[in-house]
């Protein structure tokens, strides 16, 4: 066995891998082919590390130096320096608030130390395509104790008394669905995990598939074991590649140990899992629908009752859990349903992941305990404005959610308090907007994506959101009424309390939300033509200031549509006529000469 | 690897991984002991410790501990160092001079390959 000297666990989640992950590992494979130390130092990828806006990272050990924001010149420098002469590389350290260099800020940075890992708790350290290192993490002991310790009911116990609910928004208690499809008759049981995560800009499902799948596997054992399920499948969609490749190699892992199969463990209890890969429709991800898609038919939902506990896949009992809520049940059933409820609230115990995003200067996945309040998660955690600008509000469940005004942000992070104000926890995507955005623009948005994402099956989703976009629209460009504006609430009312499926029934929720705390932005774009936030192209226009503009002629050179004139140390302007609004000209000026002003000049 | 069955093959595993995933974070992969008994020190044991903590440190290799014991009792082939790496049989070589040190660490610390023609004993006593 050669000896490895150091480790590097290089993260290979889908943000780094679009940063540019794998060209940094290619360069780090060819120094150290060349510097021969092939044999001593183990390249590990991992799944997500959280800190998206950093990526690419990696973790060398044994020293644990935390390098980010990679390329591959840095990934030359780090071989050449670091492994071959053991000094560490400063520049790509992460480097604190006031520009403190923290060569092992894992321990130190808010970001990383005021999480609580369960979900994601191996996610980022383990080799996801080495099984043994699942299990070196107490993994697979679970599904050990419940098959030889306990009952069937005495699994379902425990997860009922750990509280925990659906992490994939909805938050249904997880124990009482796991009991339904029990005591629902039927010799035979279908076990789903749904992994359709839809949602724009949440990817904890993804990551915890990429970065830990065997966590899904003994999760969805455990699961068929309480509901007494003879087979599971995971729907996953499409456009996670590296999550079907890695699960697929877990369940292989798996087999090839008995912890699926017939007999698993040595017991009389037979189970196996299939992955059946979706066409990536948002509807999928509705339990109905999804059971459709997986029969082969076209992902369209049904009305509820019955459930999917007492007709499900193939008109027999079936259960389904969200990804993230299934990461929760191994560590329940190994340590407790108590050792559970140490963290969140009574009635939300538990972690919940995040995946913060917009104007925040760390963006990425995080775990939190339930009840953290959004100011910890915005300001600590998150780290504030990257820009400085005033933080206005916060989007949270995506699509189905809603936004929370700056006021509100005391509020403690669970199911109940943030319906409470008009939003929801959802996937778990929370969009930090500032002064900058425009909240007609926002609902409108997530509406664009609703009507793409409606199946068409019930009138008022598939038309009603469609005449809600064009309603928003019509303001965003300065062709609104107050009577539109009545006519969004009235539709919206209507949409969601006659539509077939969740899609629907929480489609107009962006709109409704914004018209609850901004309904001053949309009479400002109705009544004065104008936006409040500069946002909407229709209602702004692009000035020189004559007294800052000092003829430098960079505007003029990247407008596209050559409508700036001025002679070279002259006073530049602007043809209104010609002007595409693209903005390019503001972000070149160096004299701040260059702003937007609102309503548009005729 | 077979069908697993208990819960002693699942601890084994554990354990057996753990010990893995220790060295990547604790760091210390083993350490180098020198006899330095009288016998050892007459035979240039100095110079060998000498030249081992300075070889280490010219390849920058922090995860060995070097320490000094007394004799291990093979004075015929002083100087002696026993080389421990975790998870490895204990390695004995004699007549380690200072030269030797350097040929031990470069090819036992650092490409796991054992010097056939030093050791003197496998194995722990």
């Amino acid at each position: 066995m050669p000896l490895e000297t150091n480790t590097i666990l290089i993260c290979a989640g889908g943000a780094c891998i679009s940063a540019g992950e794998e060209s940094v590992k290619d360069v780090l494979e060819r120094k150290i082919k060349e510097y021969n130390l092939q044999d001593n130092i183990k390249i590990v990828e991992t799944g997500c590390m959280g800190a998206c806006s950093l990526g690419p990272i990696m973790v060398i050990h044994p020293e644990g130096v935390y390098y980010q924001k990679l390329t591959p010149e840095a990934a030359e420098k780090i071989v050449e320096e670091h492994l071959l002469k053991g000094r560490i590389v400063e520049e790509y350290l992460y480097q604190g608030d006031k520009g403190k260099i923290v060569p092992q800020p894992q321990k130190e940075i808010p970001f990383f130390s005021r999480q609580v890992k369960i979900a994601t708790r191996n996610v980022g350290i383990i080799d996801p395509l080495n099984i043994d290192e699942y299990i070196a993490r107490d993994g697979y002991f679970a599904l050990h104790k419940a098959l030889k310790e306990m009952k069937p009911e005495e699994v379902i116990q425990v997860v009922k008394d750990s509280g925990l609910r659906g992490r994939g928004g909805a938050g249904f208690p997880t124990g009482l669905k796991w009991e339904f499809a029990r005591k629902s008759p039927g010799d035979e049981k279908y076990m789903i995990c749904n992994a359709d995560e839809g949602d724009p800009g949440a990817f904890m499902d993804r990551s915890i598939l990429e970065g830990d799948p065997h966590t899904i596997i003994e999760a969805m054992t455990i699961a068929g074991y309480a509901i007494g399920a003879t087979k599971g499948f995971v729907y996953l969609r499409a456009e996670y590649p590296i999550a079907i490749e890695r699960l697929t190699v877990a369940l292989n892992q798996a087999r090839e140990y008995g912890f699926l199969g017939e007999n698993i463990l040595g017991t009389d209890f037979s189970f196996d899992i299939e992955i059946r890969i979706g066409a990536g429709a948002f509807v999928c991800g509705e339990e109905t629908a999804l059971m459709h898609s997986i029969e082969g038919k076209r992902g369209q939902p049904r009305v509820k009752p019955p459930f999917p506990a007492q007709k499900g896949l193939w008109g027999k009992p079936s259960n389904i859990n969200n990804v993230e809520t299934l990461a929760c049940v191994p560590p329940i059933i190994y340590h407790g349903a108590n050792w559970f409820r140490q963290w969140g609230t009574e009635k939300s115990p538990g972690t919940k992941v995040f995946a913060l995003a917009g104007k925040v200067k760390n963006t990425g996945l995080v775990e939190v305990p339930m009840g953290i309040t959004l100011r910890e998660l915005i300001y600590e955690i998150g780290g504030g404005s990257p820009t400085g600008k005033k933080i206005k509000a916060v989007q949270t469940g995506g699509p189905s959610g809603g936004v929370i005004p700056e006021e509100y942000f005391d509020t403690p992070v669970d199911y109940e308090s943030l319906q409470k104000l008009g939003a929801i926890v959802g996937s778990g995507g929370l969009i930090v907007l500032d002064e900058d955005d425009c909240m007609v623009d926002v609902a409108k948005f997530f509406l664009e994506f609703t009507v793409d994402e409606s199946c068409g099956k019930c009138t008022p989703c598939r038309e009603g959101t469609k005449k809600m976009y064009e309603i928003l629209d019509k303001i965003t460009k300065g062709e609104g009424t107050e009577e539109d504006i009545e006519i969004l609430e009235n539709l919206g009312n209507v949409i969601k309390d006659s539509s077939l499926c969740g899609l629907g029934q929480t489609a107009p929720n962006p709109v409704l939300s914004t018209l609850r705390y901004y309904k001053d932005e949309y009479l400002a774009h109705v009544r004065e033509k104008k936006c409040p936030a500069s946002k909407c192209k229709a209602l702004i226009s692009y000035v020189i200031d004559p007294e800052k503009c000092v003829g430098c002629t960079a505007c003029a050179r990247v407008c596209p549509s050559s409508c700036i004139s001025g002679e070279v140390r002259k006073v530049h302007e602007i043809d209104q006529s010609a002007c595409v609004k693209c903005g390019s000209c503001i972000e070149v000026c160096r004299f701040g000469a260059i702003s937007k002003v609102t309503p548009a000049i005729e | 690897m077979g069908k697993i069955k208990s819960l002693e093959e699942l601890m084994k595993i554990k354990e057996d991984t753990l010990k893995k995933v220790k060295m990547r974070e604790e760091g210390k992969r083993g350490k180098i002991t020198v006899a330095m008994g009288t016998c050892g020190i007459a035979a240039g044991a100095k110079d060998t410790l000498n030249a081992i903590v300075e070889t280490l440190n010219e390849l920058n290799i922090d995860d060995i501990s070097v320490v000094q014991s007394g004799c291990m009792g093979l004075c015929e082939v002083e100087p002696t160092i026993k080389v421990e790496i975790n998870g490895e049989v204990p390695i004995t070589y004699g007549h380690v001079n200072p030269e030797n040190a350097r040929r031990i660490i470069k090819s036992h610390i650092v490409a796991g390959e054992l010097v056939g023609d030093l050791i003197v004993k496998k194995g722990e006593e």
